[in-house]
Order: structure tokens, then sequence, then C-alpha cells
């Protein structure tokens, strides 16, 4: 079959209102049934207690109406075989051919039978024979029962029979039971039928069942209370520790349960309690060594900064007079110098990573245009690409790129990118390509350099991570240029991240939510080169 | 002719740096004068009536912020904080509370004294210049020779490195100026340095010419690019 078309039989009724009512009710039952312990077990006690209450009322019902039943037609059959002799004695001389005597012979039977007292209740009788009917037009007697008492046996159905006076007017028939006997007399064989209405049975065996399904129906809302209650009492606790458990989660550390008494819910508090007092004394326990972690780097900082200060000046006081020194304490002069460059950005970058360490780094966000900062670390690396002899190119858009970050942070990561680039490159060009769409800029630097082996491009970040020892190094690196720069760009819920390939050069990309505090999902630049792609 | 020297006023607790410092400035041209206890800062601050001040954050005694304030209570004499901490609050609590540049240790003496020259360089060649901008209702007007500056009547005293910003935007009202290039024109940087040192100064101007500072007239922010000086 091909796809359906609107209006196509075949699933007409999914779109009837009806069915989309109930669907909906379903789910939304379906979704409560999932969320709430409560209906769960509610609706669990409804169903079982309903079944039960049932399976119980239906036995009920049916034992105790079989057992009146069956008084009655035994009281019936005694009736009838009390009723057969005078019967017989009555019919015996009535020509079963004329119909006034059959009457006469009736009302006889009648007033005899009465007379004789009666313990299966109110009845009628009714006499056929092959020529005569003595029946109520309104009813009829069953031609089973018929045949069976024409073959000279006493026999019984259950049959409508003549309402009687005290019924209301419009039923004429009510439920009743039959007993036939034949009576044989001289003229041939009579049948007679005892009609018992069974009306007062039926109302007995109504209330009874009345009685039953409503008393059940009490009992199942009783057992469908309770269990609400019971599971309130259960879950209402435990819906205090969900609640709490998330306040704490969300940072309220002092978050507590109140605990009453000494029963398992109580027990749960408590152990809850407990866990959330050493969740605290551990994450304080932390908190104080990150506070003194902080400390210890700002005492290390300003205590090493100040003496490297006082030598720095001194080594470029040296470095002015170089000239005036003999060689080998000029070069020394020199390697003081360059050393002591490396040393400070060595001493830099290891306290930067050790505030992100400590989780003292924080954002100093504004929204900027990218293309300037992208200019700045460009502008920053002319110097370096000059000297390598590489080409600095930047593809930027016309319109400016506004994103919420922190600049200086930024620069510096592409500041380290440029310069990563331009050392690894070879002196072949070196790509800078801006791009960005609703909800994400990102910057890609390429090089054509000696690239990447299979794997590294997930070890550059690591500190102090050297690739190839033999490469040319004029920036003199500390190793954790790259560390830092990931730190910088996850600190803008951004990513910073690196394709290469052997002698096919490397691309690093970063790309930063335009928004603080929004999530990323996409880069608008490919991460792998367009040309490199196959 | 004889130059005069300016004076310099270290305040720095460590006796080998303020060594060091007093050889590079006098190789320089300055004049150094060293006091290494907070508490004693503004005293010889008043006796020496230095030209300039570079002033260490971690002091014995009174704390180099609390110095920063009680000197810039006195006069606009520039301030450069020396900081051996790059965080951002303590630099911006140190600009907050009147400094008007900073250098972190370890600094290289160059760029130190560059930046001391960029805040003692006099502006002597704007000769009757007046400048004025802000609402027309209620101007600010700028005296550039006079180093005066009044609003709606009133001098309105700016600290020589607040005077230098606000004249470097009401030159060329209505142009944005970014913050690099305000850096490089009113601090002296060649290259990129710390924008905050804008912001802060920025901040600080506001709260002396605008009527309200959180709706400023005067000098306007340009979301995303910088600032610029208001409609005349």
């Amino acid at each position: 079959m091909t796809s359906p078309l609107p209006g196509e039989p075949q699933d007409w009724w999914s779109r009837h209102p009806a069915v989309v009512r109930g669907k909906r009710w379903l789910d939304s039952f379906t979704s409560l049934w999932r969320r709430s312990l409560q209906v769960r077990v509610a609706t669990t006690a409804t169903v079982i207690s309903a079944v039960i209450v049932l399976i119980i009322g239906v036995f009920l019902v049916e034992q105790v109406a079989g057992g009146i039943l069956r008084a009655k037609r035994e009281a019936a059959i005694s009736q009838a075989r009390v009723g057969l002799e005078s019967a017989r004695s009555v019919l015996g001389g009535v020509d079963a051919g004329v119909v006034a005597d059959v009457a006469d012979a009736q009302q006889q039977i009648i007033s005899n039978l009465t007379a004789s007292g009666t313990s299966a209740g109110l009845f009628s009788i009714a006499i056929e024979s092959s020529t005569v009917s003595s029946t109520p037009s309104a009813v009829a007697i069953p031609k089973a029962l018929r045949r069976k008492v024409q073959q000279n046996t006493l026999a019984w159905q259950y049959a409508p029979v003549p309402a009687p006076a005290t019924a209301s007017a419009e039923e004429r028939t009510v439920r009743g039971l039959i007993v036939g006997e034949p009576v044989s007399a001289r003229t041939g064989l009579f049948e007679l039928y005892y009609l018992f209405p069974l009306t007062a049975e039926q109302q007995t065996i109504a209330l009874l069942q009345r009685t039953v399904w409503l008393s059940g129906a009490g009992l199942v809302l009783l057992i469908v209370g309770t269990s609400l209650l019971i599971t309130r009492q259960v879950v209402r606790p435990v819906r205090v520790a969900a609640r709490t458990a998330s306040k704490l989660a969300a940072g309220d550390l002092s978050q507590r349960i109140r605990v009453r008494g000494s029963d398992d819910l109580a027990r749960l508090g408590r152990s809850f309690n407990d866990m959330a007092g050493s969740l605290q004394r551990q994450i304080k326990r932390l908190e104080d060594l990150s506070r003194l972690q902080q400390r210890f780097t700002s005492d290390v900082s300003h205590e090493l900064r100040t003496p490297l200060t006082t030598i720095r000046m001194a080594s470029e006081l040296l470095l002015a007079y170089r000239e005036e020194f003999p060689g080998e304490l000029a070069r020394s002069v020199e390697l003081l110098h360059t050393e002591l460059d490396r040393f400070e950005a060595l001493l830099a970058d290891l306290l930067e990573i050790s505030r992100y360490d400590a989780g003292a780094a924080k954002l100093d966000s504004e929204t900027a245009d990218l293309r300037g900062v992208v200019a700045l670390a460009v502008q920053a690396n002319e110097v370096l690409a000059m000297r390598h002899g590489s080409e600095l190119i930047v593809n930027q858009p016309e319109e400016p790129v506004l994103v919420d970050m922190d600049s200086r942070r930024v620069e510096r990561v592409l500041r380290n990118l440029l310069g990563n680039a331009l050392d690894h490159g070879e002196g072949k060009p070196v790509e800078i390509t801006i791009g960005w769409d609703e909800n994400a800029a990102a910057v890609t630097v390429r090089d054509h350099g000696v690239g990447l082996r299979p794997g590294e491009a997930g070890l550059v970040f690591n500190r102090f991570w050297r690739g190839d020892t033999s490469r040319s190094r004029l920036t003199g690196g500390t190793g954790l240029g790259l560390a830092i720069s990931l730190e910088d760009a996850r600190l803008h819920d951004g990513w910073l991240q690196a394709w290469g390939q052997r002698r096919h050069g490397a691309q690093f990309r970063l790309t930063l939510p335009r928004r603080a505090g929004h999530t990323l999902l996409s880069s608008p630049l490919p991460l792998t080169p367009l040309d490199e792609e196959d | 002719m004889r130059v005069v020297k300016p004076r310099v006023l270290v305040v720095d607790d460590d006796s080998a740096l303020s060594e060091m410092l007093g050889i590079v400035l006098r190789n320089d041209g300055f004049e150094p004068a060293f006091v290494a206890d907070g508490s004693r800062a503004l005293g010889a601050f008043k006796e020496i009536k230095p030209d300039i001040v570079l002033l260490d954050l971690m002091l014995p005694g009174l704390s180099g912020i609390d110095v920063c304030r009680a000197i810039r209570a006195e006069s606009g004499t520039p301030i450069i904080m020396l900081t051996a901490k790059g965080d951002t609050t303590d630099v911006v609590l140190g600009l907050e509370s009147g400094a008007d540049d900073y250098v972190v240790k370890p600094f290289k003496p160059r760029e130190l004294v560059a930046r001391m020259r960029a805040r003692l360089r006099q502006h002597d060649d704007f000769v009757g210049e007046t400048l004025t901008i802000g609402p027309p209702q209620s101007p600010v007007r700028i005296d550039v020779a006079g180093h005066q500056v009044t609003r709606d009547g009133h001098a309105v005293s700016l600290t020589p490195l607040e005077f230098d910003l606000l004249v470097a935007l009401a030159r060329k009202p209505r142009q944005v100026f970014t913050r690099e290039v305000l850096l490089e024109q009113v601090w002296g940087y060649r290259h990129a340095a710390d924008t905050r040192l804008v912001n802060v100064h920025v901040q600080r101007l506001r709260s002396k010419v605008e009527r309200d500072p959180e709706k400023p007239e005067v000098v306007l922010t340009v979301r995303g690019v910088g600032y610029k000086a208001g409609p005349t």
C-alpha cells in the first residue's frame, strides 16, 4: 500500500476527536503513572481489590441465589407431589374433552391445594390435555416441559408465568418456575402445571446483589483510600528528601531534613542528613584548600616577582653596557637576559595555570568585535612572522562580529595559536579565518608546516607536551601556552580543537558562544580544512 | 640652561628593588626619593612634592590602595602602581582608588620609564584652545591651556589623566574612539594593553563631569566599539 493520503479510511479513527481525546488522556495518565509513586500504588490497589471483590461478589451472589432457587424448587416439587392425589381424584371423572369440566376441576384443585396449606408460596395452576388448555393466554407452557410431562414424568422448568395480582399492570408475565406432573384419568392423560412466580425470590436476589456490589465498591474505595494514605505517609518524607537533595545539589549545603521518631523513614532522613553533613565538610575542606592554594599562588607571585624585577632591571642595565664588556662576559649578559625572559614567561604561565587549577580564574566579559581582537593578535605576531618569513593572511567578514568575551583572554589564545603556527609553519603562509553564525563565532589558524602525527591532535593541549623537539623554536614557548588557551576557551564555555596531518600542516579552531552563558552546539567553521577533506 | 629633573617618589618596601629603581631612574634623568613604609608615604609626599609617584600595592603599615586614596584626596599627581598581581580585582581596585596606570612586576625598566614619561608629558602646545561638549543646555567647557574644566559655571576638578582623556574625546566630538586608540593617545601605550584602564578611568571621569553617571551625556559608550564625546 502506498503512503496514506489525508482522509484515507485506514486511519480515520486515529483522527477522530474522541480517539484524540482518549489518546491525550492516556498520555497524561502514562506520564502521571511514571512520575507519581502514589498514583502507581493507588491504581494497583484499585485494580487488584476490584478484581478480588468481583470474584468474591460473583461467587457469593451465585451461591446464595442458587440456594434460594433450589429451596423454592424443592418446595414447588413437594407441593406438586402433595397435590397429586387430590388432583387425581378431582380429575378422575372429568372428561378431557369438556372445557367447562376442566375449568371446574381446576377451581376444585386450587381450593383443595390452598386448603391443604402450602410452603411453596403463591401459585396458580394450569391443566393441559391433548384437547383442552386452561393455560392463561399470556403464557405458554414450554414445549420441552410438556414433552417431558407427556412422557409421564414430573418435570420443572424456569419460564415466564402470569403476573400475580400484586404486580404492576404493565407486567403481564414475570419470571417463574413451572412444575408439571402427569395426572392419569379415566378419559386420558391430564398435564397439571403449577406456575410459581419467582418475584419474591428475584427481589431477594436483587437485594442481595445490590448489597454485595455496594459493599464491594465501598471496600474498593476504602482500600484505595487506605493505600493513598499509606503511600502518602511514605512518599511525603521521600519527597522532602528529594527536594532537600536538589537544594543541596544547587549549592545550599546547609539544607537538612527534619527528622521525627525512629522508624525507617526517620532513619532515611538521619542518614541523608549525615551524608549532607559529610558532603558539606568535604566541600568546605576543598574550599579551604582552594583558598589556601590561591593564597599561596598569590604569595609566591608577589615574593618571586619582586626580586625578579630587581634582577630584570639589573640585567637590562648590564645589557645596555654589554659593548664595554669583554666577549665572554658580554655573551653571558645576553644569555642572562634571554633566559630571564624565559623564566619570566614560565613563571607567568605557571601562575596562570595554577589560578585555573584553583578555580580562581574569572571572566571579565564585554561585547567586542572579534575582528579587532584578531587584529591585535596578528599585530603582536608580526615581528615573529617576519623572522620566520611567513605571511599572515586574515580572512574576515565585512561586518563586525560581536561576541561577549574577555578580550584579553581571547587575544592571548589567538596570539598563542599564531605563535605556534608560525613556529611550526616552516615559513609557509599562516591563514587566519573568522566565521560566525547566529549563536557562535569561530577563528581558525591554519599552517602548512610539519603538521601533527595521528593521535597528536589530542595531546597538544597537555601541559609541557613537546611534539618534535627538533623543530625551530623562536618564541621559546613555555609548554603551557596551549593548556592555558584551552582553559581560557573553557572559561568562555567555548571550544579549542586541533586538527593536523603529517606534512599537511595543522589547524586550530577556537569557537565561542556569541552570548555569554549559551551552550555551543556547532561551530561556524569546519575543524578539518576544506582543501584537506577527501 | 639646567633642565629640572622630574621628582619621583618611590613607595616600596623592598630595599633591593628600591635601590635598583634608583639606579635606573637616575640613569634616565629622574630625581628619585624613597619611602618604605605605607604609613609614612603621605608625609613624604607632602614634603617632597613629587611630579609622579611609583607605588607598590603590598606595603607594611598602610596598604598601597589606602596610600593611593590618601594621595588622590590631596592632589592629582600621577600615580603608577607597581603590582605583583595580575588579578583583575587588585588591578581594578588600585585603579578605582585613583591610580593612573600600573605596571606588573617583573616589568622592563624601559616600559616603566615609558609609562612615567607618558604621564609627565606636558600639553603646552595647545595654547588658547577651548572645547565644548555635552548637551547644549548644560555643556562642559574645557580650557585646554589653563587645565580648567567647568560645567554649569562650576569648576570640575580632574586629575591630569582624566583631563587628558576628556580632551582626547572632546577634540573630535562624535568620533568613536576604541579603547586601544585611547590607550595609545592618553596612556602612551604603543602596544595593546589592558583596556580595563580605559573603563575604570571613564567611570571616574563620568562621576565628576556627568550629572547622572548612570545616564551619561558627556562621555557616551558605543557598545562593542568604545567611547565618544556627547553632542554639543
